[in-house]
């Protein structure tokens, strides 16, 4: 069934509940603004389901459900289980759904969309996140969000989502879809924040500072001595710069100052 | 929004209640009324005088006859001239569409006035219990486990920045959650608020999240902690560090350096696993033993001699002392003999 035919028929038969394209009424509700929709060819392909048959109650039910072919008279009781399970199983596919070529391209494109929310950190500019699972087993840890750009982990804002499970995700999509799309990784920056008092640089945080630039430097010269990329676009003026990390405080009304630039 | 002073609350917490203003303190009356205290503000806010009265909740004089007097209460309170176009202004009737720009003006005001309080000795007191009690959020880093956070600007000129979240445990800056913060000037916190409440109170166990504080009161440093670079060591940074680092990994094995998706930003929530890496005077003395001052000592002597003077260490041990003994009055202002007072 094509996307479009399935449109069609959503509008013309959406009054009638549960049996109704399930994945639609999923995708589009409230908090799971995350996931993507699983193709028909993936969901009914067994191979793709292999090991699931443990991990979700009433399987054949749930998957039924999410297949929209679902037609058991039955209890609400057991129908709210049978969702429940339902939407269990669509995670687990989920997780291996988005590292497929079909899943990694839809997901690019509601992470070109900013779908996943942006990046906290203010030297990050708002760059785009994408989910992330920190572990691969099912109710251990819940959705975190990856910024490609600091390389770090961050807690969604919403609660609705800091819910979801981080294994729907899983801890590999983030870091596969730059290895599939290289050219998506984002420049590096050395832009950072220094706590100062008064202008004055606060001692203890600047010699962490210190230390963390030099450690910076270390791998940019491992990587150059390899060849290899080190990501950083601005200031390439290579070390010897060990104060030239760019801040974005201003001082005296200007924006930012170059870090060792004289400061009144 | 605009709270005559026939209200029964002062303009002041009526600011401060409004949503989006969760971070700011209320600044004591006394503070405004100090004009040391507002040195220099007359030029940076249109309407100045009415802005005042307006944060005071001073009922505008409106009858000509006293204007005389009045501008000779002016100068009293203003101190110094440069108010002629202020005195110009008043000659005009107070319109409603006057209010609005003088409301503004007044929550400008306010927010420098606020900027200077918030690092004074009662200000900072008052933010530490806003800090106490988590009002100013979690660090959105999931290594840093919920620590909380300080709002602070990057700039203290108005208009540039909005106000972010500064995390004492990653030492990074960050945009607040709730979009409501976004209308904020990140001036009317300042760039120094941050690192200042750091130094004014060390000994906040900045691991602790907001809730755990709410279950034990105790959200402090307790014995005899080591002191590094004017800190409590293990106050340095503590969300940073080995297994606060994220490592990227695809089906469990590592991404290395040397790809091109590879791992290049881990430096920037890295921390010496030995964090007396960082005490440079230390080891600067130790890789220079000839240097002047540390001749004729032996190792020993030499480390004791160097880590006496690390710059700091005199106040923070003063304050440990006094901790010991006083640790159950409280306040820690009432210990403070460092620098907040002399903002005032």
């Amino acid at each position: 069934m094509t996307a479009l035919t399935n449109m069609e028929d959503y509008v013309s038969e959406s009054d009638s509940d549960y049996t109704s394209y399930w994945r639609d009424w999923f995708i589009s509700s409230r908090g799971n603004e995350y996931f993507c929709e699983i193709d028909e060819d993936y969901l009914t392909d067994r191979f793709n389901l292999t090991g699931l048959n443990t991990e979700v109650q009433y399987y054949q039910y749930a998957l039924d459900l999410v297949t929209d072919v679902f037609d058991l008279d039955c209890e609400d009781d057991m129908r709210e289980t049978i969702e429940k399970s339902a939407r269990h199983l669509y995670g687990l596919v989920h997780a291996r759904y988005i590292v497929t070529t079909r899943g990694l391209s839809k997901m690019l494109e509601k992470y070109k969309k900013a779908d996943f929310g942006k990046c906290p950190r203010v030297a990050c500019h708002s760059h785009p996140l994408l989910p992330m699972g920190l572990s691969d087993v099912p109710s251990v840890k819940p959705v975190k969000l990856y910024c490609a750009k600091c390389e770090d982990a961050y807690n969604p804002k919403s609660s609705r989502h800091a819910a979801i499970d981080g294994a729907y995700f899983g801890s590999s999509f983030h870091n596969i879809i730059f290895q599939v799309y290289p050219a998506l990784v984002p420049a590096k920056s050395v832009e950072r924040y220094v706590p100062r008092v008064y202008g004055f640089k606060v001692h203890a945080a600047a010699s962490l500072v210190r230390w963390q630039s030099g450690r910076r430097e270390e791998m940019r010269r491992r990587l150059r001595r390899l060849e290899v990329d080190t990501g950083f676009r601005d200031g390439d003026g290579e070390e010897g710069d060990e104060d030239g990390d760019v801040e974005f405080e201003g001082v005296d009304g200007r924006p930012a100052v170059v870090e060792g630039a004289p400061v009144r | 929004m605009s709270t005559s002073s026939a209200a029964p609350e002062s303009w002041i917490s009526s600011f401060c209640s409004l949503i989006g203003h969760e971070y700011f303190a209320e600044v004591s009356e006394e503070f405004i009324e100090d004009d040391f205290n507002l040195t220099g503000l007359q030029t940076q806010v249109a309407m100045y005088k009415e802005a005042l009265e307006m944060i005071l909740d001073v009922e505008p004089e409106e009858d000509d006859e006293d204007e005389e007097e009045e501008d000779e209460e002016d100068e009293s309170l203003i101190g110094e001239g440069g108010e002629v176009a202020g005195r110009e202004r008043r000659h005009h009737s107070r319109m409603a569409s006057d209010l609005s720009v003088i409301e503004s003006s007044a929550e400008m005001l306010y927010g420098l006035i606020h900027q200077r309080f918030i690092c004074s000795r009662a200000g900072m007191q008052q933010m530490s219990e806003k800090y106490e009690l988590g009002h100013f959020g979690a660090c959105p880093r999931t290594n840093c486990m919920q620590a909380r956070t300080l709002p602070v600007g990057l700039s203290d000129i108005p208009g540039e920045e909005t106000v972010k979240l500064f995390c004492p445990a990653c030492l990074d800056v960050y945009v607040p959650p709730n979009s409501r913060f976004q209308t904020v000037d990140g001036a009317f916190f300042g760039r120094t608020f941050g690192a200042l409440f750091l130094l004014t109170f060390p000994d906040y166990d900045l691991t602790k999240r907001g809730a755990d504080v709410m279950q034990d009161i105790t959200s402090r440093i307790s014995g005899h902690p080591e002191i590094l670079n004017g800190f409590f060591a293990k106050n340095i940074a503590p969300g940073l560090g080995a297994g606060h680092v994220y490592e990227p990994k695809i089906y469990g094995f590592r991404v290395s350096e040397r790809a091109r998706s590879g791992p290049r930003m881990q430096w920037l929530r890295e921390r010496p696993g030995n964090i007396n890496e960082l005490d440079e005077a230390r080891l600067f003395a130790e890789q220079n033993p000839e240097s002047e001052d540390d001749e004729g000592a032996n190792t020993n002597g030499r480390v004791a001699v160097v880590r006496r003077r690390a710059p700091g260490n005199a106040r923070l041990r003063q304050r440990q002392q006094q901790l010991q003994q006083q640790r159950q009055n409280g306040s820690p202002m009432a210990l403070s003999t460092n620098g907040a007072e002399s903002e005032l």
